[in-house]
């Protein structure tokens, strides 16, 4: 549609960008550099809010926003039916995401002023950021399954670069490399699927698959493998992608170590935008599979509920307030996960309600990426002032910081999920879903929550209130491009929860009422509160209380804190057995037998040259006579022929 | 009594071959020039003879025996100049010790 055409600009900006400050950033004083990323990105933002208030103003076609493609062309043409296509696709999800993906990565760069302040490396850090915001926004847009695949490679590589940004440490590099090998060893699950999917659909056009003109389960039918059938596989394995990258257990085990970055990153990668993009495939492709795979769809629910679980115990007994972060993020992206495993159909009006977890899941998604951006971006305050990860070296720190104290405040209010602030709208509408499925997610997932209110306020005393630490110097408040990000933040958090999310993005597009249904809402806000209570018994003044339970829970406490020894189970398996049996193997044969016959047939070739060379010894005499003798020959053959 | 073709060609090959022989064999710089010189003029024998008794009436052999004369004299003359100045840089003209651009 012709309203959009300006919809490239909000691609190709960041691009430039990248390519401007990366090419000429080193040239650039570090204000310069910082001024026109930022620049950039607000006037990519600004577009991104009109096209928002544009498209979600266009009249409704049979009460549905209609899916729009302002571009989609060939970009590489192989045979009559494998065709590439680049394009933009708007629809309410995508639309959503680019309004998300632009504020937080606003309010970042705005961030980053004054965190990355006199940093080395400076415009590299904001070139790399101009290349995250281009790729995750690629991403979201992508009008086929395939120019997503291309975009998710993108966001992995500019998530490598921004986790090692300080290369010059060990751990950095060593947390960069294991979250590239892991989200790769995932995207290898999910181009498989993409190849299965594509290959029986003939298809990797969103629209196509996902309008109900082509059948997954017709093309598919009579094929399996190991008892499951293709169709099955094919989503099973793109959903695989998706874990990797939202970081699902269990291939969770790169996300808690990505915290090397830059606090920022962590705020804009590994919270808002990057690692739900996992999520955003799974309700990309929502109608396949709900309706052609619910089988699939019951996977993904058990994952998830595994790693909601998983992670929140894990959370509670983490020390370093980032890895605190780390894995609450894990945990709320299981629930937007889960939200989607228990959908049971597209329908969301008065008969049914199987797909109010699609509804649900995108507005968890929105609000979390507000409140987790919210609570990282706190978290670096934090560590700006104290010049420190450990909950130890805080403590009290509300009388220092007290514009930081009150957004994280309402953060953890947030996340924890009481009311009016906007997680608890999205998280009820999950539990909803949940119950909705069955009372046994219901509780399941419930429990989890009470789990989240409980960490995020065992965080959140731990560092603004209980025993005060020493500190080296009085910390202070941070400067006002951190702040004002913050508040802006903090505001949307108050706020985003009445935003009527049921009148944009349902999963069949018609508009729904979200009305909340008490006895959950009830239920969770008392889950909540006992958590809260529970950790402002345990935490808020300096006491004993927190070590006596850890000693009488010593097993559990040990195991969660080294997050049920996870990494330990992955370098045993790696480097046991994979390095042992199967590299080692593979590595002798590539060094005795491939080698081997090259290094064979060097030296056959060295030694024949060197027995040889003597015939060109530059003796012209000795050429002659050669020459002679061989004209002798040639003549005695042709007189014997003729 | 006319002589008859095939003498001149004995003559002639061996005047050939010698040239060959001693291209091959000899050191000396001078000796090689003077075996090059027999065989040019052995192939200027071959040239006279053909015309003479192949295509008696035409002169095409005899002229192309001239400027072969000619060229062979020029060409010894460049000859000799380099000979000379391989003598002086390095005392000899053994063919042998010309390795200086060798190695």
């Amino acid at each position: 549609m012709e309203i959009f055409n300006y919809s490239f600009i909000i691609l190709l900006l960041p691009m430039l960008m990248f390519v401007t400050l990366g090419l000429c950033g080193h040239k650039m004083s570090h204000r310069t550099a910082g001024m026109l990323g930022t620049s950039g990105l607000f006037i990519i933002t600004v577009l991104a809010y009109i096209v928002a208030a544009q498209y979600f103003t266009m009249p409704r076609i049979d009460g549905v926003f209609a899916t729009v493609t302002p571009y989609n062309f060939t970009w590489l043409q192989f045979t009559e039916s494998l065709i590439i296509k680049l394009g933009i696709l708007l629809d309410p999800i995508s639309v959503m995401m680019l309004v998300v993906i632009t504020t937080v990565s606003l309010m970042v760069h705005i961030y980053s002023l004054g965190y990355m302040h006199g940093e080395t490396g400076f415009q590299r850090y904001y070139a790399f950021l101009s290349l995250f915001t281009f790729s995750m926004l690629g991403l979201v847009v992508a009008t086929n399954i395939f120019q997503m695949y291309i975009f998710w490679e993108l966001v992995g590589a500019s998530s490598y670069l921004l986790i090692g940004f300080y290369y010059t440490k060990q751990s950095a590099v060593a947390a960069s490399k294991k979250a590239f090998i892991v989200t790769r060893f995932a995207d290898l699950g999910f181009l498989i699927g993409i190849l299965l999917l594509s290959f029986f659909t003939k298809t990797f056009d969103f629209e196509t698959l996902t309008n109900g003109s082509v059948s997954l389960i017709d093309t598919a039918a009579g094929k399996s493998f190991l008892g499951i059938s293709a169709a099955s596989w094919a989503m099973a394995l793109i959903f695989m992608g998706g874990a990797g990258k939202s970081a699902m257990f269990p291939l969770h085990i790169w996300l808690p170590d990505a915290m090397e970055g830059p606090t920022p990153v962590s705020a804009l990668i590994h919270a808002a935008t990057m690692v739900v993009a996992g999520v955003y495939l799974v309700a990309r492709l929502f109608p396949v599979y709900v309706i052609q795979t619910p089988d699939v769809l019951m996977f993904i629910t058990v994952i998830g509920a595994i790693t909601a679980l998983y992670a929140a115990i894990v959370a509670c007994v983490q020390t370093d307030i980032k890895r605190v972060l780390a894995f609450s993020t894990i945990s709320q992206i299981a629930f937007m996960i889960v939200a989607l495993g228990v959908c049971t159909s597209m329908e969301l009006d008065h008969e049914g309600h199987g797909g109010l977890g699609y509804m649900a899941s995108m507005f968890h998604l929105f609000t979390h990426a507000m409140f987790k951006a919210l609570l990282f971006l706190g978290a670096g305050a934090i560590i700006h002032a104290v010049h420190s990860n450990e909950m130890s070296a805080m403590g009290g720190l509300r009388k220092y910081m007290p514009i930081t104290h009150i957004t994280f405040l309402i953060a953890c209010l947030a996340i924890a999920g009481i009311p009016p602030f906007s997680g608890f709208f999205s998280k009820d509408e999950i539990l909803a879903a949940a119950f909705d499925k069955s009372a046994f997610w219901g509780i399941w997932m419930s429990l989890v929550a009470g789990l989240t209110a409980f960490y995020m306020f065992r965080l959140y005393f731990n560092i603004f209130w209980g025993k005060e630490a020493h500190h080296e110097h009085t910390p202070h408040e941070a400067p006002k491009t951190m702040t004002i990000p913050l508040l802006f933040l903090a505001v949307v958090t108050c706020f985003a929860g009445f935003i009527p999310f049921g009148n944009f993005v349902t999963p069949t597009g018609l508009s729904y009422d979200i009305h909340l249904n008490w006895t959950v809402a009830g239920t969770s806000i008392a889950i909540a509160i006992i958590g809260i209570a529970l950790a402002t018994w345990l935490y808020m003044k300096p006491n004993d209380k927190p070590t006596r339970m850890a000693d009488s829970m010593r097993s559990l406490h040990t195991w969660a804190y080294h997050r049920f020894y996870f990494d330990e189970i992955y370098l045993f398996v790696t480097h046991k057995i994979i390095f042992r049996y199967i590299c080692a193997p593979i590595a002798w044969f590539d060094r005795h037998i491939i080698d081997g016959t090259m290094n064979l047939m060097a030296t056959a070739t060295q030694w024949a040259s060197y027995h040889i060379r003597g015939l060109q010894s530059g003796r012209l005499q000795s050429y002659a006579v050669v020459f002679l003798f061989g004209a002798l020959l040639v003549a005695f053959i042709v007189l014997c022929c003729m | 009594m006319e002589i008859p073709m095939i003498y001149y060609v004995v003559v002639s090959t061996i005047m050939f071959f010698a040239g060959v022989y001693g291209f091959v064999t000899r050191k000396n710089l001078l000796a090689i020039l003077i075996s090059l010189e027999l065989m040019l003029n052995a192939v200027d024998i071959n040239f006279v003879v053909f015309n003479r008794y192949l295509f008696p009436g035409q002169l095409e052999g005899f002229f192309f025996t001239l400027f072969a004369v000619a060229i062979a004299a020029a060409e010894t003359a460049i000859a000799i100049a380099i000979i000379i100045n391989i003598y002086r840089n390095i005392k000899n003209i053994k063919v042998d010790n010309l390795d200086k651009m060798k190695y």
